[in-house]
């Protein structure tokens, strides 16, 4: 854009000619490119950068942002039992409404005086998971619910001065990957067996491994498989007899029916906030949590904002940000950790979730989707061929289908659902081949019967 | 001008959520399981040893619906969004995020996708990715795009790993383990190398504010991997001596990458991949303008050139000519940043905001960014009391600006915090004050961005000069402030105190009665926040 | 006393009657006013005590300050025993901080009765500041005491300076490690009143002990110079520091404390790698001063410029002025070499470059 020239558009007001020409003519310059003397001339673009014409028009640009959505088909037009970390739940009306208005969404790093409504939700976003996973310090959202693993871990090493971490050997290998990548500095991973069927942990292994160089071993309940780990308390006096911590993944959503693990022994609690109240958005729904006891130390070791009430001086309650020295933003180099923006608006839908249910109706979506899970699991091993391993315990959300018997695969099984317009299980052959042509299947509170025997009926069509 | 702001916060003294629960209300009735299912099932629960059951429910809140919204509504209006007021703070690039982006991307088609569908019937939404990785390239000057980092600090953490794979697959990673960066760089530049095992080497600022190049050649040795850095610095300041910086790492064997956070004054000016960056990273929503979301729906675009595709993590958009395709198989891929894609709405938005504009609106963007910075320097300068570091630098500044008040400090005692805090007062989102190490005393650090009007530029002058007067005619009160927020004044002793601070209703109900106890020490009210 | 009319200090006798005679009007007094002033209205709960008369109690009253008046009154002029006994009269009167105006004679004087005992704060009023034991003004001065009074900036060794008078008579300035005091850190004021000071501080300094010994600790002659940062160096290698003076260690044993020229250049001499580790000192951020004679040119080239080792932490540099290091030997040419830019240790594997003047 030269000299004189402004550029019209609703985003930049002071692009326009008038304003432009005001504002240099109160600088005293002529041109806005005297500006960017700082910057020397070689490093300067020549010319326009290479990007397709503007569409500058509201609806034009609908119309394209259209004809792109068109070309995908999502849950509203498939029936989907697909998870794996992200799961097609039921979202309240409210948590659109209070995650869309304005004045949330487009707040950011405000404090105590000009954001107090975001600190107060974020304090009862806190609190509510507080009360779910049986602790009393509660993070600011994280990352996803890897990175909060991630970082429970790392506490743990810090706190014990030990560098080894147990997980589970049916860990997702993404989410192997996400803590292996993130640990490799300073702590080694290994794996403790687990029952392929029911998801429990072999206590047995897990003592053969409990070395002094334990700093934690993580367990997740429910598991990536879907497998309920009933062990929890026991698991905890093993890692703590050893010196070590107990780091404890969950599904929030399992709370309303499941015991918490921080009144099983669990000294971090972390876990994804996507079930309450917040869409799939493709992966964009992602958020995670670590919580522990009140202890100084502990809380020392969190890389996390956190938010803490403070008495306001006419009356009622404030929110202040607490020891910021915790963070890398001061640390810097010599930081452990890293924290900054996350997804903190998906912590204020998932406090509008849990106001909404209240203890009564998240009891009510925890046993529904266990009693769904359970009815679509039993209706799927009836199928010829088909087992549901799965079966021999309990499981919340998921369960696993070899197909093997039926003689065919996930992919080829996949394949035929899609046509009949169903997502069926992630195939979990490349994985872990060792539980032979297996799926994972997905059912929420936001299936009905109907769905379910679609999916099955399906199924059965696949592999007659 | 009035005599004072006339401005007053939404003030609702509301409740906490657990205050307002009453025994046996319902907010909504979950999904009904249909009764057939529930006798196929069979009793689930009893399958479960006791102590794996809950005991009793969980202590949340019984609340009935309109309360609760009423509740959140209040606490939205308690809440200083751009789209409420002006926000100006320092390195976060605020900005109009369009509400149509919003719109689509609630688009059932955008948010009930699951990550994991077949590609067949995502076309649209890896239309979407590949689209946007094409324009980040010509925007940067890079080869490929990743979108999975979910903020700004997970981008620059990207760049960390990135390097450690370059260096690790070429042998080097044991030689070469320092990372340098600079003292005005975001603490992510000099925090995620650590994190990722690098030591980390910090340049002080030179007399013009930002780092000289002998400084540089002092942390060169063998065992650099790289050099990452903000530039424009958070100071707004535009380091020229840059290329060299690149080439003179280059020639010691390291990677550059470019932390992008402060970009909004370069698009379709300076490019991250004509500097010579390897690689880089830009905020979507800051620069792009995604909506903040209060601290995140974060987004991080990670740019890389050639030698360092193959070390991008899994999974990559790849389009044949007819589709588009998730590539996993990739053997030197870094390990996983994050689940799944990254923020895909968050893509889709900043995608949008590319297309509304083209690149003659980046480019007018970016001046306006620098025109509005430059505007309201000359006006806040003007203010007496402020001063601005670095005299011997006379450059212009780019997209925002470190000032003192140190002057103003050392008249009335009035300090940057208390000024921040005074703002609001003023219907203005609070400023930023500085990243540790705070080496400008009593530092203020404004970004206005290329969104709001001269009018508003001059309300904001208008208010720091009010605000600079009123710390000369009646110190106190500006001390005493914020009067007109949507709280009073809290102590903001107790969050850091581990005897008093409260992150939960339960810690909160369990402590509360140590914040009066008059054993604790009365402490000044002092600055809350950020 | 004595700065605007080009005397250095009042230290010796009939320096007082000079300047008073020539016009110089107390500035010690008026800046202490000025801190006192800022503070008044922030002091509920705090009883201020102070030293008789101009000593005091009257930059107190004209701050409108209830003060109590402490220790026995004094003559017409005010010398280094009358500060000392005033000091040690507030001492034992109960006071948990110290507030005084004046230069860094004033300091040592402090020093001697206090020690590292009863923090203290200085209000600067002299010439240039040596001592690191001063706020930058009498505005922040008030600010950082209110911090200290209130649990916010917990106090630190501070290093005390004395500054060679008949040199600086002759036209040099030769600043020297006197002794430590404590008192609040000055960082605390620049980070914020929110940064828990102590302890930060506390780790970063076992932060660089435990780097260097960890990669110098053995099979190194190191010559460790003055300085608090060098204290917690030492005290992590398992061997005493001298106070003041240099020491030269090797694998954990102490091989000449107090060390002379003589005896460094000795140990040097012995061959084999050598380090020489100093650490910026006082207000003025001094690494080598001409002061510091056992740290002589001589030494620094015998060693090799390449065997200085600088060591900080961060936050320490972040008061510095500029975060500029200085170093003065008295050796022109070396000061040259020596200018422009340095790696400074700040922690385990980490660093700052700093500049060097």
């Amino acid at each position: 854009m030269s000299a004189g020239k402004g550029f019209v558009h609703p985003y930049v007001p002071n692009a326009a000619p008038g304003p432009r020409a005001r504002m240099l003519a109160a600088l005293g310059r002529k041109d806005v490119e005297e500006l960017y003397a700082a910057i020397p001339p070689p490093l300067r673009f020549k010319g326009r950068l290479d990007l397709p014409p503007p569409l500058p028009g509201e609806h034009d640009l609908r119309q394209h942002l259209e004809g792109l959505l068109r070309q995908n088909r999502s849950a509203q037009d498939l029936l989907v039992f697909r998870g794996a970390g992200c799961a097609p739940h039921w979202v309240p009306a409210l948590c659109d409404e209070i995650a869309g208005r304005g004045e949330f969404l487009t707040a950011y790093a405000g404090g105590t005086y000009s954001d107090h409504g975001k600190n107060q939700a974020l304090f009862e976003f806190q609190s509510m998971l507080g009360e779910l996973v049986g602790l009393e310090v509660v993070s600011a959202p994280t990352y996803d619910y890897g990175a909060a693993a991630d970082s429970a871990v790392l506490m743990a090493c810090r706190l014990t001065g030990r560098k080894g971490v147990l997980v589970p050997a049916f860990l997702a290998r993404d989410r192997l990957s996400q803590m292996r990548g993130f640990v490799k500095p300073v702590a080694t991973l290994a794996e403790v067996a687990q029952d392929p069927a029911t998801g429990l942990l072999d206590l047995g292994d897990l003592k053969r491994k409990l070395g002094h160089d334990v700093a934690a071993v993580y367990v997740e309940n429910p598991g990536y498989l879907g497998g309920i780990e009933t062990q929890v308390p026991a698991i905890a006096k093993l890692v703590h007899a050893a010196g070590a911590l107990l780091v404890v993944g969950v599904d929030p959503l399992s709370l309303g029916v499941l015991a918490a693990p921080g009144e099983q022994g669990a000294d971090i609690v972390v876990g994804d906030i996507q079930p309450l109240g917040i869409h799939m958005y493709a992966g964009g729904g992602q958020a995670g949590f670590i919580a522990c006891r009140d202890e100084e130390r502990f809380v020392a070791e969190l890389p996390t904002t956190l938010i803490s009430a403070a008495p306001a001086q006419g009356g009622g309650l404030g929110f202040g940000s607490s020891t910021h020295e915790r963070t890398s933003y001061d640390k810097r180099h010599a930081a452990t950790d890293y924290y900054g923006t996350t997804q903190w608006l998906w912590g204020i839908a998932a406090a509008v979730y849990l106001g909404l249910l209240g203890p009564k109706g998240l009891a009510e979506v925890g046993l529904g989707v266990m009693q769904r899970a359970r009815y679509a699991a039993e209706r799927l091993a009836g199928v010829k061929g088909l087992q549901v391993p799965s079966l021999a315990g309990s499981f919340f959300k998921e369960f696993v289908v070899d197909v093997a018997g039926a003689g065919r695969t996930p992919a080829a099984v996949n394949e035929d659902l899609l046509d009949a317009g169903i997502v069926g299980g992630k195939d979990l052959t490349g994985e872990f081949p060792g539980l032979g042509q297996a799926m994972l299947v997905c059912v929420t509170e936001a299936h009905g019967k109907a769905e379910i025997d679609a999916l099955v009926d399906a199924v059965k069509e696949s592999c007659r | 001008m009035t005599t004072g702001p006339a401005f007053h916060a939404a003030r609702w003294n509301e409740p906490l959520l657990m205050e307002l629960s009453e025994p046996g209300a319902r907010g909504i009735v979950p999904p009904a399981a249909d009764p057939a299912i529930a006798r196929a099932a069979g009793d689930v629960l009893a399958r479960l040893p006791a102590g794996a059951r809950r005991a009793a429910p969980p202590a949340l809140p019984e609340v009935a619906q309109h309360r609760i919204v009423r509740h959140f509504t209040r606490l939205s209006q308690m809440t200083m969004g751009f789209d409420v007021t002006t926000d100006m703070m320092g390195t976060c690039t605020m900005k109009y995020s369009p509400k149509v982006h919003d719109h689509v991307a609630r688009d059932h088609r955008v948010a009930d996708i699951h990550p994991l569908q077949d590609e067949s019937t995502i076309q649209g939404l890896l239309a979407v990715l590949y689209g946007f990785n094409r324009m980040m390239c010509a925007i940067a000057g890079m080869d490929e795009f990743t979108f999975q980092p979910a903020s700004g600090a997970q981008g620059i953490y990207t760049n960390a790993c990135l390097i450690r794979a370059y260096h690790e697959a070429r042998g080097e990673l044991g030689q070469r383990n320092e990372i340098i960066t600079t003292a005005f760089s975001h603490p992510a530049d000099a925090a995620t190398p650590a994190v990722a095992g690098f030591r980390v080497i910090t340049l002080m600022p030179g007399e013009m504010g930002y780092p000289e190049v002998d400084a540089l050649k002092t942390a060169l040795s063998p065992r650099t991997a790289g050099l990452m850095l903000t530039n424009p610095e958070d100071t707004g300041q535009f380091n020229p001596k840059i290329r060299t910086f690149v080439d003179l790492v280059h020639k010691a064997g390291g990677l550059c990458a470019y932390d992008q956070a402060n970009g909004n004054p370069l698009l379709g000016i300076a490019r991250a991949g004509d500097a010579g960056f390897d690689l880089c990273q830009f905020n979507l929503h800051k620069t792009f303008s995604a909506p903040h979301g209060s601290v995140g729906l974060g987004c991080a675009a990670v740019g890389v050139k050639e030698p360092l595709r193959r070390f991008l993590p899994r999974p990559v958009v790849a389009f044949d000519g007819k589709r588009y395709r998730l590539e996993h198989d990739r053997p030197h891929a870094i390990d996983k940043i994050r689940a799944f894609l990254g923020n895909v709405p968050t893509v889709l938005k900043a995608y949008a905001w590319v297309m509304s504009l083209g690149a003659e609106g980046l480019r007018a963007v970016a001046e306006t960014a620098v025109l509005n910075n430059n505007y309201l320097l000359d006006k806040v300068r003007a203010i007496p009391g402020v001063a601005i570091p670095w005299p011997a630098n006379t450059a212009p500044k780019l997209e925002q600006v470190r000032y003192s008040w140190q002057p103003l400090y050392e008249e009335t005692g009035v300090a940057t915090h208390e000024i921040e805090q005074r703002l609001v007062d003023y219907g203005v989102q609070h400023y930023m004050t500085s990243h540790v190490p705070v080496l400008v005393p009593q530092p203020f650090t404004i970004e206005p961005g290329e969104s709001l009007t001269v009018d508003e530029l001059d309300r904001m002058a208008e208010a720091l000069a009010a605000i600079a007067q009123e710390a000369r005619t009646d110190p106190e009160l500006v001390k005493s402030g914020p009067h007109r927020a949507s709280i009073t004044p809290i102590d903001a002793s107790i969050p850091d105190d581990p005897a008093c601070w409260a992150f939960t209703w339960r810690a909160l109900q369990r402590k509360r009665a140590r914040w009066d106890a008059p054993d604790r020490k009365r402490k000044e009210r002092s600055h809350a926040g950020y | 006393m004595g700065g605007r009319v080009g005397l250095k200090g009042t230290d010796a006798p009939g320096a007082a009657a000079r300047a008073a005679a020539l016009g110089a009007r107390p500035e010690a007094a008026l800046r202490m006013t000025l801190c006192l002033s800022a503070m008044a209205t922030r002091l509920a709960g705090v009883r201020m005590l102070a030293a008789p008369g101009a000593m005091g109690m009257d930059a107190a009253r004209a701050a409108g300050l209830d003060a109590r008046p402490i220790g026995a009154p004094h003559g017409a002029s005010t010398t280094a025993a009358d500060t000392r006994a005033a000091a040690a009269a507030l001492r034992d009167a109960g006071c948990t901080l110290l507030l005084f105006a004046g230069g860094d004679g004033t300091a040592r004087d402090l020093c001697a009765v206090l020690g590292e005992g009863l923090p203290v704060l200085g209000v600067p009023a002299g010439v240039k500041m040596h001592s690191a034991a001063f706020a930058a003004s009498p505005r922040a001065a008030a600010d950082l005491a209110l911090m200290a009074l209130q649990g916010r900036a917990s106090a630190r060794a501070l290093e005390i300076m004395d500054l060679d008078e008949e040199a600086y008579a002759a036209g040099t300035v030769a600043a020297r490690l006197h002794g430590y005091v404590r008192g609040p850190f000055a960082a605390a004021l620049a980070q914020g009143p929110k940064v828990r000071g102590a302890a930060g501080e506390a780790a970063a300094l076992a932060g660089i002990a435990a780097a260097v010994a960890a990669e110098m600790g053995s099979g190194r002659t190191l010559v460790l110079g003055p300085g608090t940062t060098l204290r917690a160096v030492a005290a992590a290698l398992g061997v005493p520091k001298t106070l003041l003076g240099v020491d030269v260690v090797r694998d954990g044993r102490v091989l000449a404390a107090d060390a002379s020229e003589r005896d460094i250049l000795a140990a040097l001499g012995e061959g084999g790698p050598a380090a020489i580790l100093v650490t910026p000192i006082g207000g003025q951020g001094h690494i080598l001063g001409r002061g510091n004679q056992p740290l002589s040119p001589a030494v620094l080239r015998r060693a090799g410029l390449d065997s200085l080792v600088v060591v900080a932490t961060t936050a320490k540099l972040a008061t510095l002025h500029d975060q500029t290091l200085r170093v003065d030997s008295g050796d022109p040419a070396l000061d040259a070499a020596l200018a422009g830019w340095r790696r400074v240790l700040t922690g385990p594997g980490t660093a700052a470059v700093c500049r060097v003047a």
